[in-house]
């Protein structure tokens, strides 16, 4: 399957911009999950009307997988400005069952109460456990049960399909 | 009683830990690992909610047979801030033969379910004893033994150090005072050699810094001036007169003349020294005013990153126990 990323980024950057125009979204946070998240949103950051830098969010101490997996080696920084009453875009590469957005809106709560949050996906595989959906998708894939997307970055982003048998 | 060896006893299958006893055994991966994740969690202090859901649902026992307040706190404050329950008992060292109350109190805390316990002894080895008899799938945090280990506080120490100095490269390292009765010690000179500290000088009396410490590779000082020049880092060690049998010293006043840490005295080492103090600090036995309170002083900083640490060893320990080959998730799984 040959996807093409500079088009669904770009499809993103439009629906951006007139989302946060129809709701009347000014200076958001643009919050990336580590790792691919943190590389979309910074592609995205110029179709955003907002002053603040990106914010970036680990949710390795949020994951509902602890007991089954443990824990994850290595945690990325955190950084997330005051949150209180603002206008939050979360962006991640990829939503498939949900549990990460999930695990994401989780510790954004814990920063405080956000006014509203926003979810800006690359790739949707539509694979959903929860009542999660993203507001401004790049794509949306059907894969086979055994594929996964794989994004590669930071500098020049790729994107591929691999299987995981 | 036969000891088996504590990294065989620390770690599981897969090289993680599952106890945290002793730092003996713990190559620099592992302290370097829980170092980056003591960071992670110093960063949550940020947050209005200081609270991860790491440990949800865990039962955390503090165990002390012996009282530190500001131990038992901080692993309080640290098992709470990863969302587990905390139970404190304060049991004071009975009279009775150690091994048998000590199993019948396990037993009794095993029937409980508990997920870990955090103990305190005055008897060393006490942690390793109960890490061996505990049933599976308990992790035993050591929050120090007798005079043998007190491994979170040397590394909330080395945490301390690295974010103050960078790194551990090149460190010239003082310990000064009571190093006889100090397990903060003989963790802290374990965790500098395996971090690659080379210069680290045991500075103290005859009586209170024996000579058999030259062969775990630190330099032995009994001149103060001789074993503060050009040093990075300073620990001081509290005088433990509790711990003293018989007449090691001739009074605390002599000591504080010849081994006091004061404005004059710190001059000798660098001018960015930094001044650590496990705590609690007597003042004008070992420690003046003015340098404790003093810009050099990084001592409220330790308990800071104690909590951070301690954080840190928990979820490890209690993330290893459930991926041990023995955990019921893994027997699930087969």
């Amino acid at each position: 399957m040959k996807l093409d990323l500079e088009h669904s980024l770009a499809s993103m950057k439009a629906q951006l911009a007139a989302y946060c125009e129809k709701k009347q979204i000014e200076d958001a946070i643009v919050v990336g999950i580590h790792t691919g998240g943190v590389w979309v949103a910074e592609r995205l950051m110029s179709a955003v009307p907002t002053t603040e830098p990106l914010a970036t969010l680990d949710i390795t101490f949020y994951r509902d997988d602890f007991t089954k997996a443990g824990l994850n080696p290595k945690v990325n920084q955190t950084s997330l400005p005051a949150i209180e009453d603002r206008h939050v875009i979360l962006v991640d590469d990829v939503l498939m069952s949900g549990r990460t957005i999930r695990a994401a809106m989780n510790e954004i709560f814990d920063f405080g109460r956000p006014a509203s949050i926003t979810l800006a996906i690359l790739y949707d595989l539509g694979q959903h456990e929860l009542p999660i959906s993203a507001d401004i998708v790049g794509e949306h894939l059907s894969l086979n049960p055994d594929q996964r997307v794989k994004l590669s970055g930071p500098k020049t982003l790729s994107v591929s399909v691999i299987d995981t048998h | 009683m036969m000891r088996s060896e504590p990294r065989a006893l620390q770690l599981n299958e897969h090289g993680q830990l599952k106890h945290f006893l002793t730092l003996d055994g713990l190559d620099k991966t592992i302290l370097t690992e829980i170092l980056d994740r003591a960071e992670s969690f110093l960063s949550m202090g940020e947050q209005s909610v200081k609270k991860v859901p790491l440990l949800r649902g865990k039962t955390v026992v503090n165990l002390f047979f012996e009282n530190s307040t500001r131990t038992r706190t901080t692993f309080e404050l640290a098992g709470k801030r990863l969302s587990a329950d905390v139970i404190n008992l304060n049991i004071e060292t009975s009279a009775t033969s150690k091994g048998e109350s000590l199993l019948d109190t396990l037993k009794n805390l095993e029937a409980m379910q508990s997920d870990m316990f955090i103990v305190r002894h005055s008897d060393s080895g006490a942690a390793h004893f109960i890490a061996e008899h505990c049933t599976p799938n308990v992790a035993i945090i050591n929050a120090g033994d007798g005079r043998h280990a007190h491994p979170t506080q040397a590394m909330l120490d080395m945490l301390t150090i690295r974010r103050h100095k960078g790194g551990f490269d090149g460190l010239k390292i003082a310990i000064v005072g009571d190093i006889l009765h100090s397990r903060v010690a003989r963790s802290q000179l374990q965790a500098l050699t395996t971090l690659g500290v080379s210069d680290v000088r045991l500075v103290g009396p005859k009586t209170l810094v024996p000579s058999f410490f030259a062969e775990m590779g630190a330099t032995i000082c009994h001149d103060l001036e001789a074993g503060l020049k050009d040093v990075d880092v300073i620990v001081m060690l509290r005088l433990q007169k509790e711990r003293m049998k018989g007449a090691l010293l001739p009074s605390e006043s002599e000591f504080y003349r010849l081994y006091g840490l004061t404005e004059e005295t710190l001059a000798w080492a660098k001018p960015d020294a930094i001044v650590m103090h496990p705590g609690p600090i007597n003042r004008g036995v070992e420690i003046s005013s003015e340098v404790a309170d003093g810009k050099h002083s990084v001592i409220l900083d330790q308990v800071t990153n104690g909590i951070a640490v301690r954080m840190a060893v928990m979820s490890m320990a209690m993330s290893g126990q459930l991926q041990s080959d023995d955990s019921p998730a893994a027997k699930d799984e087969k």
